[in-house]
């Protein structure tokens, strides 16, 4: 009882963080507007400069929403990936299945010309971009979960998803040999990521995609608290496995395949938040896992998107960046201190 | 009192079906299991404990013959039909995680959970008997990793009890323990037999134990497989041969195993 009510406090406390964080991230960058007004302009007030709405309503707020979303879309996906392979160490970028996502955008970037004009058109639309990234993401997870299955050691998987991500990058290098520089230059606009700049219809179909992620997800949340003691344990408590890792890799590739197509290939965010959350909550329940695991992934993307935007400066750092400044040295404390628990 | 045959297999042959042909690991298995009994499943290396074991718990077909629990063929429950009938307790080590022993022992009620596995007041008063009835209520608040071996197979154990099945199998719980836990392991499973009104069966290499603490004891041998109550079974000589080669024999004057 003593635990549900510090679960409780926790909640509120990264709900409250969360919303903090959000009146921040729209109210730094190249110009500040202070707090007042932001909230001003969000309940549909006039700001004390008109120009500031714009800023905010056409700029911010889509942008905001986009790392609110991204955050949430690859925590999620690294904590079903870290209970899936019981692999502390897992996630989406780990695994290979942003470069899957990369891959199947890379062939409808590069490689539409190749394609009928009709179906360029299509594939180069959001929605081609969506679907191949999430097919892109699905089939890399798919082969890391077959050889997963012949390896019992859960640092050789590790190395099997880095060999996908350097064999996906090779077949993207090869792409990018034979398009033209036109192509090339969206391409890596792409890759360095970005979280402004999407329109609303795409916020849209994003959010769309990662609630259909997010309800598979909650559908495995019984089976995936089975997993944690093994899949021979989980199967004796009757949890159908094939349907369970059919879904389970479902609703990853939909949850980081659609934010990697939209924002790019961000790394770091889906292996280091649900550890936080594991670190925070101290539990296994992912009932509780999965809602500290969205408040903070959510929390933590915008945290970031803000450092993006030195406060004054009209300069602004890629994303990406950020979240492998923090990302990186936490992942390897967490090697370091090899806690029993963590790493047995 | 009439005791109710939990488990029983009648001409079982076991074994795998590889390309073409099928590889016999044994035949004509006759095994009854009943109610509140502790067996021990007894055999050397690589005789095939494991297949058989596998093939009883419907995990693996049997080649021929069948395996009913509770008077239905083990192949023909669903997997949540089975979790209700089979626990298990394996010899795998858990994945590393954030588990407390509560959490592990409230897995067991998975089967009869919603579909969030939220416990009703009913779970958790069949989890703390559970924690109770296997004396680790102490320990419900530590983690996983953080118990001993002897310890860890208690916690798997009140899980198994949480999921209150009428057959319990266990996968050579003693491996890993010192003798004094070995003893108190086995004494703890037949106190569950005879409480709870339990079927348990076990496999395990340790014999001298397994003889003084087991109700029944399956003795498997290349030749055939038998099953009794111990003096039985010393009676029958039924330990000769049990090993390839001479280097270990029963004494049946101390009842116990003994290098030659």
């Amino acid at each position: 009882m003593q635990q549900t009510r510090l679960h409780i406090s926790l909640f509120a406390a990264l709900g409250i963080a969360l919303v903090a964080l959000f009146l921040v991230d729209l109210s730094f960058g190249a110009i500040s507007i202070p707090l007042g007004d932001v909230f001003k302009t969000l309940t549909g007030g006039a700001p004390a400069k008109t120009s500031w709405e714009y800023i905010i309503l056409d700029y911010r707020l889509p942008k905001a929403i986009t790392a609110l979303l991204a955050g949430i879309g690859l925590s999620i996906g690294g904590l079903l990936m870290q209970t899936l392979f019981r692999n502390p160490l897992a996630g989406p970028d780990v695994l290979g299945l942003s470069s899957g996502a990369s891959l199947g955008v890379a062939f409808v970037i590069l490689g539409s010309a190749l394609l009928p004009a009709a179906l360029g058109v299509f594939f180069t639309s959001a929605y081609g971009v969506v679907i191949a990234a999430t097919a892109g993401s699905f089939l890399v997870l798919l082969a890391v979960l077959a050889v997963a299955q012949r390896l019992r050691d859960t640092m050789a998987i590790l190395i099997v998803g880095l060999m996908f991500s350097s064999f996906t990058g090779a077949i993207v290098g090869v792409l990018t040999y034979f398009s033209s520089a036109e192509k090339l230059q969206k391409y890596t606009f792409w890759a360095l990521g970005s979280l402004g700049n999407l329109p609303w219809d795409n916020i849209i179909i994003l959010g769309l995609v990662l609630l259909i992620g997010l309800s598979l997800a909650i559908l495995c949340i019984k089976p995936l608290d089975a997993l944690l003691l093994g899949e021979r344990y989980a199967k004796s408590l009757g949890v159908n496995l094939n349907r369970t890792r059919i879904v389970l890799i479902l609703a990853t590739s939909l949850l980081t395949g659609c934010v990697t197509a939209f924002v790019g290939p961000i790394a770091f965010v889906g292996l280091v938040v649900p550890h936080m959350a594991k670190l925070l909550f101290k539990t296994g329940s992912h009932k509780i896992l999965f809602t500290g695991t969205l408040l903070i992934g959510a929390a933590l993307m915008l945290l970031c998107d803000t450092f993006t935007q030195l406060p004054g400066s009209a300069f602004v750092l890629p994303v990406n960046a950020i979240t492998s400044l923090i990302g990186a040295p936490v992942v390897i404390s967490l090697l370091i201190s090899k806690k029993k628990g963590i790493f047995s | 009192m009439e005791r109710k045959t939990i488990l029983s297999a009648q001409l079982l042959g076991i074994g795998y079906k590889a390309k073409k042909e099928s590889i016999i690991i044994a035949e004509n298995i006759d095994i009854q299991l009943k109610a509140g009994s502790l067996t021990a499943l007894i055999g050397a290396n690589g005789i095939g404990k494991s297949s058989l074991l596998r093939t009883l718990t419907g995990i693996q077909a049997p080649l021929s013959g069948s395996v009913l629990l509770n008077n239905q063929p083990v192949n023909q429950y669903t997997p949540p039909q089975l979790a209700q009938q089979l626990a298990l307790v394996l010899t795998e080590a858990l994945p590393p995680g954030n588990l407390t022993v509560y959490d592990l022992v409230a897995l067991g009620r998975q089967p009869y959970t919603n579909w969030l596995g939220s416990l009703s007041a009913e779970d958790k008063a069949i989890v703390s008997n559970a924690l109770q009835a296997t004396d680790i209520e102490y320990l419900a608040h530590k983690k996983h990793y953080e118990l001993s071996d002897g310890q860890l197979q208690k916690a798997l154990i009140a899980r198994a009890l949480a999921q209150d099945t009428p057959l319990i199998v266990l996968d050579e719980p003693t491996t890993h323990l010192d003798l004094p836990n070995k003893a108190s392991l086995l004494q703890l499973l037949k106190k569950l037999a005879l409480e709870q009104d339990k079927c348990i069966l076990y496999s395990t290499h340790d014999l001298d134990l397994a003889l003084q603490l087991s109700d029944e004891i399956i003795i498997m041998k290349k030749e055939a497989i038998a099953q009794g109550i111990p003096t039985q079974l010393i009676e029958k000589k039924a330990f000769d041969n049990l090993f390839e080669g001479e280097s270990v024999v029963f004494d049946y004057s101390t009842k116990t195993f003994r290098v030659k």
